[in-house]
């Protein structure tokens, strides 16, 4: 089991909206547009898009770093040119969206939104800030771990994945019911980055890898 | 053989407007394309009430020469994205597929993982269709006149939609 339940009480928010049914299985037949993904092209994702820190006039507050991976299909094999997309909150646990209310300071050179394709080797890469913690009202001083969210595409509209990338050694982890939604360790553990000294550019950026593996799909494309 | 281990899905959460939804995200066409057709509704809760917070993508089955992400004039997307409105409503302008369904993902706050469906623009016999208890397939057949489609999508409850799992 990887993915977590629908319904997971403790995050309050699947209680209306998980399918109460079931998705319904279907031996799909190989012409299923569910088995081919939109291609986007390298014209269509600029060069400064993977750094969230060159966004604006000035440099963010917070830790600088670099988040890199690889993106794989469930036999290990990278997947090209797909797009990956990143989103977070700022070094202060705020994002930039006015439904945020939490009363910590936006920063006017950070949005929080990057995007890349991945390379032949299936290699994305981000420069950013290290994402602040969040309190949420879930249940009684209910805080979100840093994490950083992920979108991909993969090579069918099937694989479709969002995700959430977290940092080692978070306490907060243990108490988070998003996270805890996933029902096996082997599978919680798979969501955590890990601190990668080679990928740390010095007197620059603390470095992480993430690599991000989709579900195999009933007809992959060779 | 499956050697690596799949990375678990995750909410998409509240707070992705900032990032996620890009220009024209929901026009597959322009507005002067002669096919346009344009592909609406509401997504509603367990409870009946709307979902403001959803982000919703469909998938023609080709890319096409419009862009995905960075769209240029005229011509046509296979992909578009919309984020839902406070009252929960969603609009796509796209054309007609070529097979007989639209493919439909849906992400929101409270979805661990995304779900994905099938809209039909007609109800005609169908391997997936027929192959539904009779009283859910109505759940996959959009509705309208002429060029105007409706299609809501109903996470959990009465007329809970259908979602495949491939």
């Amino acid at each position: 089991m990887t993915h977590p339940p629908y319904l997971s009480p403790g995050y309050g928010s699947t209680i209306l909206r998980a399918p109460s049914q079931p998705p319904v299985a279907f031996k799909a037949d190989p012409d299923a547009i569910e088995l081919t993904s939109p291609v986007f092209g390298h014209q269509e994702v600029g060069s400064l898009d993977a750094d969230l820190t060159r966004q604006h006039p000035g440099e963010p507050i917070g830790e600088r770093i670099i988040v890199t991976g690889r993106v794989l299909d469930s036999d290990g094999r990278p997947v090209r040119d797909t797009l990956v997309e990143l989103w977070q909150a700022n070094a202060a646990g705020r994002y930039a969206h006015a439904g945020d209310q939490h009363p910590a300071p936006l920063d006017p050179n950070f949005t929080g939104g990057g995007r890349c394709l991945t390379d032949q080797d299936g290699r994305y890469r981000f420069v950013t800030i290290k994402p602040g913690a969040y309190p949420w009202r879930n249940h009684a001083n209910a805080w979100r771990p840093a994490h950083l969210h992920f979108s991909v595409f993969g090579r069918a509209f099937a694989q479709r994945l969002i995700t959430q990338m977290y940092f080692p050694g978070d306490p907060l982890m243990a108490l988070d019911p998003i996270y805890q939604s996933i029902p096996d360790d082997p599978s919680r553990r798979r969501l955590i980055s890990s601190y990668d000294h080679d990928v740390t550019e010095p007197e620059w950026a603390l470095g992480y890898t993430f690599d991000i593996v989709l579900g195999r799909t009933p007809v992959e494309p060779s | 053989m499956t050697t690596h281990a799949a990375t678990p899905s995750q909410t998409v959460g509240p707070f992705y407007s900032h990032a996620l939804p890009y220009p024209k995200d929901w026009e597959l066409v322009d507005d002067t394309h002669p096919d346009a057709i344009t592909l609406s509704g509401l997504v509603r809760d367990g409870a009946g009430d709307p979902v403001p917070d959803a982000l919703l993508e469909i998938w023609l089955g080709r890319t096409g020469d419009r862009g995905a992400l960075r769209r240029g004039e005229g011509g046509l997307s296979g992909f578009g994205r919309c984020a839902t409105a406070p009252d929960g409503s969603y609009r796509f302008r796209t054309t007609r597929p070529e097979g007989p369904y639209v493919s439909m993902q849906i992400f929101a706050r409270g979805l661990l993982r995304s779900v994905l469906t099938r809209v039909y623009l007609a109800d005609r016999p169908d391997p997936f269709l027929d192959s539904l208890d009779p009283a859910r397939r109505a759940t996959l057949i959009a509705t309208g006149e002429g060029s105007a489609y409706r299609f809501d999508v109903r996470l959990q409850g009465e007329g809970e939609t259908v979602f495949l799992d491939f």
